[in-house]
């Protein structure tokens, strides 16, 4: 028999399985944790249909549960989007924003923030402008005839992310020091703090349509990453594929980035964890990432609005949390890309 | 005598890039078992041609045949699964090991949402060890030797089930053991029917690897023909525009320096 192709102790649907029930305990935690505390017990019964106690029936389903799915969603979309990005660029060191779209997401976000639009507009606006940003990218890299080259592709995603960064430091500059300007700045750290039930509902299928493709075509994108050249000799119609590939992690990440704001670190480094359990292969990495990731946001989200008595910024807790952990894993002589 | 279908034939076949062209004339026949030897200097248009026989640039004029069929018009897929290429080297950022490497020879084979299964597993271990590296299935690629990475590419090639490969100067990189290794290989895989279309910078590989031969010179085609006839001092010397002397070696082949 060949040896197993991946540094790993358990089979790969056994460890998607340890995945799945991590996640689920991860979600238990974040439904159980908060001021307004829920036995694990009581949780059970009131997802079974218990309705005897109406405060902790409105807590359940009305706060803690659209939370922790919000956060499971974002973070499964980004670690995703980010492995995505990593093969399809060939290149370990891109994350879901190489293209500008959370850049533009965040423009379009504290843009509404700066007009005084509802929630429902500012997330709207910054999903638009999100993919706006991607769709300008890939129209100006056909414009100058860098069709089928990545690099050319990445340098206008770099100069019109600048722009839209730059878009955002003036939003800032014009923005109310008092009120405003404290409510940008916290978006452009991330939070879960506004994340409602209707959120979650229309966010969820964004997700979906975004995620099924990458995962039913996810063998096939793992070729990508060994050029364009090589892929289409094996058969793949690889600029098409990438593609489809760039559309689906946009979505993802500008639905992430319009509901939980500018959350670094999850999209680069969560693909890098899971390779060290699953391998490189794309085929076995995305479900395992998208499950680290979900799972990951989920404790962090719950860290975040429990530590202390104001809640935290998402983006500070996943890199004091995740720098750590991915130094360590380093340490260990864990190096799944090639030297 | 029944025609063989050649696995790949060009006809008055024009290569260049948009409006340049680089070489014409190209006449190609390739049959199964046979090794085909290009040789020519460098910047003469053998990558191009290499490009343009596997449908990565369109030819200037002229026409090529996959299996009987026109190039032209057949999807990725089709003409993956007729023709496999060996490119000089492999690139990528990831630690794949070579199973997995040899696993995407199934790509042309499997539909688009299916993942390699037990039967491509069995075909790609087959593949390696028709190689003689079923031992090193597990390793990462980027730790092999060059020949050994050349080696699993061209199980690769084996487990992409085409009739006909082609390799891009396989050896250029390769020291003198892993030259011979690459060598045998690509000898045992015409023994085993396999066509083979191999470019080389040195003469006397493909004196001893080649069948026919076809030289490459800036202003078209040299020679073209069994190796014994295309492949001489006259020819050589045409080809790089210096005097080219050669032997006969023990083993009947000829030598070139």
């Amino acid at each position: 028999m060949p040896r197993p192709s991946r540094p790993c102790w358990v089979s790969e649907r056994g460890l998607l399985a340890l995945l799945v029930a991590g996640l689920i305990a991860a979600l238990l935690a974040g439904a159980a944790i908060g001021p307004y505390p829920l036995a694990l017990g009581r949780i059970l019964a009131l997802l079974a249909g218990d309705p005897s106690v109406a405060q902790e029936v409105t807590v359940l389903f009305n706060i803690r549960l659209p939370r922790v799915l919000a956060a499971a969603l974002v973070g499964a979309a980004l670690a995703a989007a980010g492995a995505a990005y990593q093969s399809a660029f060939r290149n370990p060191l891109v994350s879901p924003d190489i293209l500008g779209v959370s850049a533009g997401t965040g423009f379009g976000a504290v843009l509404g923030i700066l007009l005084g639009m509802p929630v429902v507009v500012i997330q709207l606006m910054g999903f638009g402008m999100g993919l706006a940003t991607v769709a300008l990218v890939l129209l100006l890299t056909l414009a100058l005839r860098g069709g089928g080259q990545v690099l050319v592709m990445v340098l206008c995603g770099i100069a019109i992310g600048a722009l839209a960064g730059a878009g955002i430091s003036l939003v800032k500059l014009l923005a109310d020091p008092d009120n405003q300007l404290p409510a940008i700045t916290f978006w452009l750290m991330g939070s879960l703090a506004g994340a409602k039930r209707g959120d979650v509902l229309a966010t969820l299928p964004v997700m979906l349509v975004g995620l099924a493709p990458l995962i039913a075509l996810r063998w096939r994108i793992g070729l990508l990453s060994m050029g364009d050249e090589t892929a289409r000799t094996l058969g793949v119609e690889a600029g098409r594929l990438r593609l489809l590939v760039i559309a689906c992690a946009t979505l993802v990440t500008a639905a992430a980035v319009a509901l939980a704001g500018v959350i670094g670190w999850i999209g680069l480094m969560v693909p890098h964890m899971t390779r060290m359990l699953t391998g490189p292969r794309f085929d076995r990495l995305l479900p395992a990432t998208l499950l680290i990731g979900a799972g990951f946001m989920v404790l962090v989200d719950t860290a975040a609005r429990s530590i202390a008595l104001m809640e935290v910024p998402l983006g500070i807790l996943t890199a004091v949390t995740g720098a750590p952990v991915f130094v360590w894993l380093l340490a260990r002589g864990a190096r799944p890309w090639a030297e | 005598m029944g025609r063989v279908t050649p696995l790949l034939e060009t006809r008055d076949l024009v290569v260049g890039h948009g409006r340049t062209t680089l070489l014409g004339g190209i006449e190609l026949t390739l049959l199964p078992g046979r090794v085909l030897c290009l040789l020519g200097p460098n910047g003469v248009g053998k990558t191009t041609l290499f490009r343009t026989l596997l449908g990565l640039t369109p030819a200037l004029a002229g026409t090529i045949r996959l299996g009987g069929q026109p190039l032209a018009g057949m999807s990725r897929a089709e003409i993956a699964r007729h023709l496999a290429h060996v490119p000089q080297a492999m690139h990528s950022p990831f630690a794949y090991t070579a199973l997995d490497i040899v696993l995407m020879g199934a790509a042309s084979r499997l539909g688009a949402f299916a993942r390699p299964g037990a039967t491509e597993t069995a075909g790609a271990m087959a593949a390696l060890g028709q190689l003689g590296i079923a031992d090193l299935a597990g390793r990462d690629v980027s730790r092999l030797s060059g020949g050994q990475r050349q080696l699993v590419l061209i199980a690769r090639a084996l487990a992409q089930g085409a009739a006909a490969i082609l390799m891009d100067e396989p050896t250029a990189s390769l020291d003198f053991v892993n030259r011979r290794v690459v060598d045998r290989a690509t000898r045992a895989l015409a023994e085993a029917g396999i066509g083979v279309i191999l470019s080389t910078h040195d003469p006397d590989q493909a004196a001893a690897l080649g069948d026919e031969a076809l030289l490459l010179g800036r202003a078209g085609v040299v020679a073209a023909g069994p190796v014994a006839t295309a492949l001489t001092t006259a020819t050589l010397s045409a080809l790089y525009g210096t005097e080219v002397q050669g032997s006969a070696g023990a083993d009947g082949r000829q030598h070139f320096y």
